[in-house]
């Protein structure tokens, strides 16, 4: 199974190289690869569909517990059957429709990528593993909504939907960690067994939110369904394959595998509930007002999904069933309708609604496919969606409390799904066929034969659904309910409630399909109020803290080197003052302390003197000149207080640096005083309070008893193991004798850039011309 | 006397950050050795100051026989010096070229890339 998740990176990476032979015509070649795939997981469906899990592993972060460790349940293995099988067909469409696309070699590697990653995401066992496939997802649909890279609106939506999916991972992160802090263990399949534990822990609110968060991402559920309109940018067969059949239905997936560990809470079920309702009514409601094809199939995909989030919250067996089966006979339609879409807007080039009629006439096999799309899409009856609606209403119909009400929002949805469903599958094949599509004709089979396959396989379940009944849905119940459920799919339940409901739903859309015809007056209007939409908030907000980021930079970043020393010795002082008037008893014990003697006094008395006149005075030389009696002062002091090598240092290289200081900068003009009174009060002000800090700082340690133990150490071996009396020189030359060959090749390339900088000349003028 | 040496390494603190606050580069530099010293003396007086007692091991004698001032301290000080030393050195000469290129000690002269300074 490893091998099978990570086939899709390496054929990703192996494009790297070798991509430049594909572009032509082998790259029909690509679509064996998801073909193999679905072949070895149809190959699963026997020992899965009798309730065992399979499963494979691989330790390989021991030390953090993350394992690439996967198993295939019924749930994972229904998706994985679509991401391959669907995906098989994506590809095979996908070959034609960018049939001599320069980069269809990246294409094909963006493809393959993706479908590991989510092949890895639906079959990982550890929670992290499962965040790392969900955000590659993430990235490598960010490259195929980009595909289109030279178009503005392609790359900003691209942008978008890995703001919003990107962003949502890390809740999902957040809530993976806290599951796998709360539950001890990072594997679903042991978090299974934990339900009650997790369930009853007080960061279950939190672990909740973070993981709906980025289901709800990902799913495009209200208010983020934005991102998944504006990634219809994307070439279409990307669209039928990640928007419609496989990575919005991740957080789907994420919802049904957590449903046994977090699900039957009264917080999960009603947070899904009230964002899945307001998302399928609000999708619902914008596809049937869209005149743009792709636009009314994302809205209506985004709909279905809240339909889907609905159900789950839902959480009974007869909503877990009817989420089950609207899985895979959403995963069908929708991505016959989209590979429909992509055929007439490949051929014609337009894809509004309103233009488009009559190409029944040049696009039989894709009017066909089209055709039954929409029709399991409505739940005509001996469709595959008219049993996934059926079950839909028996579950919304089975719930106590607000069962009438639920019914009613699944009733109006399903009944606008259906209208949107005939717009876009049904309506650019009908009435008179316009002039200007005379010439369109049938393209290759690469491209209709898809679309037609997956409505026939829409039929052919519905007409036969035994043949899934027991093998596939029942074992996904299985993995989402916990409980084994016998749920013959019948075509025929009699006259009951849930029939009158489907005709209701049916005959209403009818009516509306025959008596509305899509018009751009409503999307118009729709414009107008486009402030108001979720979107714009949040694309205001992001505009706001960019602002807010820029003027914040610049005011910190602003480029003047005193405002920058400033800050930090701001920063410092405030908390070392923090710490030190809460947390340090301040006094002086002056018992330790040396006597005065008159000629420290005397020292220290020019110390004082030469640093004032060091900083007030107005001409440089006399700045340098008292700089440097700071230097002998100090180098007398080193001579009182018995370091005598000190005091050598700092007489050579004070001298040095005076020397150096009046001879290189004697042409500098002299100091000119940029700063009035007030700044230089304020810089005084923070000068002398960062001193007194520091004096205080120095009086204070002093009061501790100081640690000899290393002193003692080189006192008593300076000698015998070092053959040297001088204890400072022993230190530098013997035992840290690496420190100072390192310091000596730190002046040796000081010594080099005091070269170079002098060798290099460089004048105003020459300056000008570069 | 430890009195009187932390105040002054406080006046060396603030001098040296004063200076550094400047617009001129000059005094930019100035006040960076300033503050070293500071630095240094802090060092030094940390490490508790010892009259007339250097860390030599006397003549005839293989060890100590009596106390004597710290070694690390120095140890580290003289370190410091001779790298502030490579640093002065280098500041010095860039500032002297930027000099010449600028014409002008000011430092807000300096945060632009723009070609035409």
């Amino acid at each position: 199974m490893i091998v099978a998740v990570l086939s899709g990176f390496i054929v990703a990476i192996l494009l790297i190289f070798f991509g430049k032979y594909f572009r032509g015509k082998a790259s029909v070649a690509f679509s064996a690869l998801p073909l193999a795939l679905f072949v070895y997981f149809l190959s699963m469906v026997p020992v899965v569909s009798s309730g065992n899990t399979l499963s494979s592993g691989l330790r390989w972060i021991p030390s953090l517990n993350v394992h690439l460790n996967f198993f295939a349940d019924g749930l994972s293995l229904l998706f994985a059957l679509l991401i391959t099988g669907i995906g098989f067909l994506v590809f095979l469409y996908a070959s034609n429709y960018l049939k001599g696309h320069i980069y269809i070699d990246r294409f094909f590697g963006y493809l393959s990528m993706f479908m590991g990653s989510m092949l890895g995401l639906v079959l990982s066992d550890n929670v992290l593993t499962l965040f790392i496939f969900w955000e590659l997802t993430s990235i490598s649909s960010f490259f195929l909504i980009g595909f289109d890279n030279d178009n503005e609106e392609s790359r900003k939506n691209s942008l978008l939907a890995l703001a919003i999916t990107g962003g949502g991972g890390f809740f999902l992160l957040a809530g993976f960690i806290l599951l796998g802090y709360v539950g001890g263990t990072l594997s679903i399949q042991e978090m299974l067994q934990l339900s009650e534990v997790i369930k009853g822990h007080q960061l279950y609110p939190w672990i909740l939110a973070f993981v709906v968060a980025g289901a709800f991402t990902k799913s495009a559920q209200f208010p983020f369904h934005f991102w998944l309109p504006g990634a219809m940018k994307a070439p279409t067969p990307v669209s039928a394959y990640l928007h419609s059949a496989t990575m919005v239905k991740a957080g789907i997936y994420l919802l049904a595998r957590f449903t046994p560990v977090l699900g039957s809470h009264y917080y999960w079920n009603t947070t899904l509930l009230i964002i899945g309702a307001i998302t399928m009514l609000y999708a619902a409601f914008h596809a049937i007002i869209r005149t743009d094809l792709k636009s009314i199939l994302a809205y209506s995909t985004v709909s279905a999904l809240g339909m889907l989030t609905f159900l789950i919250g839902l959480g009974t067996k007869e909503a877990l069933i009817a989420a089950s089966v609207f899985i895979l006979v959403h995963a069908l339609y929708k991505a016959a309708l989209f590979l429909t879409a992509g055929v007439i807007d490949h051929e014609t080039g337009i894809r509004d609604v309103t233009k488009l009629a009559g190409l029944r006439k040049v696009l039989l096999p894709v009017a066909i496919g089209g055709t039954l799309a929409a029709l399991s899409n409505a739940g005509i009856p001996f469709t595959f969606g008219f049993l996934g609606k059926d079950l839909i209403y028996e579950a919304t119909l089975a719930f106590e409390d607000f069962g009438i009400w639920f019914t009613a929002a699944a009733v109006i949805t399903n009944i606008f799904l259906l209208y949107a469903g005939f717009i876009a599958g049904i309506k650019p094949f009908t009435g008179k066929l316009p002039v200007a599509y005379k010439d369109v004709h049938l393209p290759s089979a690469a491209l209709w034969l898809p679309a037609l396959l997956l409505g026939v396989a829409g039929l052919f379940f519905g007409v036969f659904p035994a043949v899934i009944d027991k093998s596939i849905i029942q074992p996904v119940v299985l993995a989402i309910h916990g409980s084994a459920v016998d749920i013959p799919l019948k075509i025929w339940h009699g006259f009951n409630k849930v029939l009158l409901l489907s005709i209701i739903t049916i005959t209403a859309g009818f009516f509306l399909f025959y008596f509305i015809n899509p018009s751009n007056r409503y999307v118009k209007f729709i414009g107008k109020i486009d402030f108001l939409s979720p979107q714009q908030i949040l694309s205001n907000g992001a505009y706001k803290i960019q602002h807010f980021s820029t003027w914040y930079t610049k005011t910190l970043q602003n480029g003047y080197l005193r405002l920058y020393v400033m800050v930090i010795v701001f920063f410092l002082m405030a908390l070392l003052a923090y710490k030190l008037f809460t947390g340090v008893y301040i006094y002086i014990d002056s018992s330790q302390f040396h006597e005065l003697t008159l000629y420290e006094v005397m020292v220290t008395g020019i110390m004082f003197i030469a640093i004032l006149i060091t900083v007030l005075t107005s001409s440089r030389l006399t700045a340098v000149a008292s700089m440097g009696v700071v230097g002998y002062c100090l180098c007398l002091l080193f001579v009182f207080y018995s370091a005598p090598d000190l005091a050598m240092t700092q007489f050579t290289i004070d001298t040095l640096t005076v020397v150096l200081f009046v001879l290189v900068l004697f042409k500098l003009p002299p100091f000119i005083s940029f700063a009035n009174t007030a700044v230089k009060i304020r810089d005084a002000v923070i000068a002398l309070s960062f001193g007194s800090l520091i004096s205080i700082i120095a009086l204070e340690v002093l009061n501790e008893t100081v640690e000899k133990e290393t002193s003692i150490f080189y006192g008593e071996n300076s000698y015998a193991l070092a053959k040297g009396k001088n204890i400072v020189n022993v230190i530098l030359v013997d035992f840290r004798g690496m420190d100072t060959l390192v310091e000596i090749i730190v002046l040796t390339i000081a010594a080099i850039g005091v070269f170079s900088l002098l060798k290099f000349k460089i004048s105003a003028n020459e300056n000008d011309h570069v | 006397m430890e009195l009187i040496l932390a105040i002054l390494i406080g006046l060396l603190y603030s001098a040296g950050i004063y200076m550094m606050l400047r617009r001129s580069m000059v005094k930019l530099l100035i006040g960076l050795i300033l503050l070293g010293n500071g630095a240094n003396m802090l060092i030094f007086l940390l490490g508790r100051i010892t009259k007339g007692k250097p860390p030599v091991i006397p003549e005839d004698s293989a060890f100590f026989t009596e106390i004597y001032a710290d070694p690390i301290p120095q140890a580290l000080i003289l370190t410091a010096i001779v790298i502030s030393f490579g640093l002065q050195a280098f500041a010095i000469t860039l500032l002297k070229q930027v000099y010449k290129v600028i014409d002008s000690d000011d430092l807000d002269d300096l945060n632009t890339t723009d070609d035409d300074i």
